[in-house]
Order: structure tokens, then sequence, then C-alpha cells
């Protein structure tokens, strides 16, 4: 079935990271992960530390990361997504490609974060650790999507 | 009229000079290139951001929020952004000038604060004792979003555990490269806009409470308005020293020749003396044979 396109725009505080259309954009908003299809009413939610699946993305300005009509994935740690008449967008505070994620940084980062939490003594600030542990999960579950294996 | 050696040594204390003024010009316009970048590609968040603030803004009744709050200014912050180093053309004086002014203007019954981004600015208040709570100094070198979030972090708590009733900034706005203009802006309290006529725009749904999306993104704005600013400052510094380099190297050229064409003529002058002063002793000796 042919479905309907719309505009989407992805923005990270130091870059643009996705401008074009697409059919579906799934994010994990903070009551529950969600999509959007064309025509969706006005909406507005909180993105915790998640992924973002593009389907069929057609980028305005090409990006050499997304190509042909796989699923494009992202991680994100946490943002604000806006659904207007004319579009989505995204305000994301930290975004990665699937294909650019550091995955050996984001090993060490989960494994610091865990030793940090297992002994844990007063200084440390719990909270802190579980937020590192969160987005360096996120990175490595989202990393398996490189390669364009979604 | 100066010796001749005297305008050789010029010259080539000109040339040496010039010399580092090129130099410094083509690392700022390294540095600009890299700044231009970092503000172009900041904008687009800032600007959004912006707008869904004041989406947000028309679509609550009661926009309550402790940083929205306004109070009457008894003390107020201002963050004077300037740049670290100098040999930059009038870029902190500017900014200097336009926050003594802002004071006298708008403050002058109020206690006054300030936190300096930058060494000079920083220089220059500390002399006249003006009170500094805050100082960031060389952090445009290495600029990062934790920056900004520290610097939003640190006035919201003055604001909200009412030190300061405002919070003013004052920066050089990045206009292009040959163009930036001091601005004073108001940070806090947070004062959202009416959306621009955007006719399209209808009620939201909200995913939580329209409350708890407010609680989250004031302060990220303040984030991001900061972040911009400072970003703002550093292309425009670069932009600046760029500028002011370009002219130096150019006033040294025309030195150079100026210089070259006084030399030219005192080794003529020279020249013509040595001359006259052969001719006149050999006519001397013939007449004394003669």
């Amino acid at each position: 079935m042919f479905e309907k396109r719309f505009n989407l725009e992805v923005i990270a505080p130091q870059q643009v990271m996705y401008e074009g259309e697409v059919t579906t954009v799934r994010a994990p908003g903070v009551v529950a992960p969600f999509a959007v299809l064309a025509g969706h009413t006005p909406f507005l939610s909180l993105l915790e530390v998640g992924e973002i699946i593009l389907r069929d993305p057609s980028p305005s300005t090409p990006l050499p990361e997304v190509e042909g009509s796989k699923p494009q994935y992202m991680a994100i740690s946490g943002g604000i997504l806006e659904v207007l008449r004319t579009g989505v967008t995204i305000l994301v505070e930290t975004a990665e490609w699937a294909d650019e994620i550091d995955v050996s940084r984001a090993q060490s980062a989960k494994e610091r974060a865990q030793q940090r939490l297992a002994r844990q003594t007063p200084e440390i600030d719990v909270q802190r650790a579980e937020a590192a542990l969160a987005r360096a999960l996120n990175r490595l579950r989202v990393a398996q999507h490189a390669g364009g294996f979604g | 009229m100066a010796t001749l050696r005297e305008i050789r040594r010029r010259i080539s204390s000109v040339t040496n000079i010039q010399q580092i003024t090129n130099a410094m010009r083509m690392v700022a316009a390294a540095r600009f290139r890299r700044a231009q970048e970092a503000i172009l590609a900041a904008r687009p968040y800032a600007y959004k951001f912006d707008i869904l603030l004041r989406h947000l803004a028309s679509q609550m009744e009661m926009q309550k929020h402790p940083l929205l709050e306004t109070r009457e200014i008894k003390s107020v912050c201002i963050i004077v952004v300037t740049s670290d180093r100098g040999l930059c053309g009038s870029f902190n004086n500017n900014v200097i000038r336009r926050t003594i002014s802002h004071i006298e203007d708008s403050y002058s019954d109020a206690e006054v604060n300030l936190i300096c981004v930058g060494r000079k600015g920083r220089d220059y208040f500390v002399l006249r004792h003006y009170n500094i709570i805050a100082e960031h100094i060389n952090i445009m070198r290495h600029l990062d979003y934790q920056h900004a979030v520290g610097i939003a972090a640190h006035i919201t708590t003055l604001y909200t555990e009412k030190i300061v009733d405002h919070v003013d900034v004052v920066y050089n706005n990045f206009r292009s490269a040959i163009l930036q203009e001091v601005l004073a802006e108001q940070l806090l309290p947070i004062t959202p806009q009416e959306p621009e006529g955007d006719a399209l725009f209808t009620e939201y749904l909200y995913e939580p409470t329209s409350e708890e999306i407010w609680k989250m993104i004031v302060p990220k704005h303040l984030d991001t308005q900061i972040w911009r600013i400072l970003l703002d400052s550093n292309a425009a510094e670069q932009a600046a020293r760029m500028t002011a380099m370009e002219n130096a190297t150019n006033n040294a050229e025309e030195l150079i020749k100026e210089l070259t064409l006084e030399r030219n003529r005192a080794r003529q002058t020279m020249i013509t003396r040595e001359i006259s002063e052969i001719v006149g002793g050999a006519e001397a000796l013939a007449e004394a044979r003669g």
C-alpha cells in the first residue's frame, strides 16, 4: 500500500540531523514509545533516552548516512517531539545515527557506570550513574542496527 | 630628517610586525571558519526551541514558572561576554562601553552583579571594583554545551533564590564576517512572546501533561539561548580579529611604502652630497694648482 509521506526535522544543538520526508517515525515517549504517521493530530511529547526510527527516509539534503528505503536508526538521549499540521519536529539533546556510534566508548561508559553502581558509596550520585548507564545501553542497542541490518 | 640608518631600522621592524599581523590574520580566519560553522549549525535548534516555547506559552493559561515571574528590580545580574585575548579591534571595548551605559540607563538604583565571560571584560571590571560574582575565562577556545548549561544553572539559582531579580546579557552578535553588533538582551525573567501569525497552529495533545513539559522546557530554553550567545560571540570575535589584523597588515604595507620612499630620498640626498663634495674638493685642488 502506498503510504503518505510527511516532513520531518531532527535537530540537535550542534547540527541538523535529518531534514526530509518519511512515512513513519517511531520515538521513545516518556509515557510510552509511539509512532507518528502522516495526518497525526498536533501533539507534543517529551522523549526519553531511546531510539528514533525513520521509515522510508528521503532527505531533502542528502546525508551520507541515510540511503535507500531502509529504516534508519538513531540513538538519542532525550528531547521533545512536536507534531504540527505542517510536519514533525524533533529537538534532541544528543543524537547519533546507528553507524556513527562509538561502540567501544559506549562499552567502557557502560562498565564505568556499572562499577559505580555496584559499590555504592555516599558520594556517588546514583541518579547520574543510572542515567549514564541507560545512555550507554541505548547506544549499544542502537549500534546493532549499523550497516543497514535494520 | 631621519638618518638613513634609522629609516632602515624602522622598515625592518615594520616588516616584522606585518609578518606577525598577517600570521594572526590567517589564524583568525581559520578559527573564524570553524566558529561560523558552529553558530550556523546551532541556530536551527535555538530557533525551533524558541518557537516551541512560544507555542506552548500561548496555550498555557497560567504561565506559572519561577523563571517567568517578574519582580521589582532591586538587584540585577549582567553577563558580559568578551574575548580572552586582545588584538581584535573594538570588539571588547564595544561590549564594555555598552555594559556601562546599560547599567547607567536601566539599573542606576539597583545593585549590579557581573558574570564575566572572557578575560578582557573580567580585567576591566575587576580594576574598577565592580561586583563580579563569577568568571569564565578561557572557555572560548574549546567551547562546550556544558559551559552554557553551567552558566544557565548558575543564573537560575540566583534567580529562584531571589538573590537577583533580573538577568541580562551583553554580547557581540554575529551578523556576518564584516558585521558584528553589540546586543543587550534580557535572559530572566523569560518573556515568551505570542506566536508569529501562525494560522496553522491549533491546540496540542500533550504527553505527559502540559505543566510537566513546560517545567522541562523552560530551563532548557535558557541553556540553548546561552549556548547560542556563546557561539555568536565566538564567531564575532574571530571575525573582528580577522578584520583588525587585515587592517593592521594593510597599514603596515602602506607604512613600508612610505618609509621606502623616504629611505630612497635620503640615500639620494647622501649620494648627491658626496658627489658635490668630491666635485667641490677637486675644483679646489685644481684652483690651488692653477
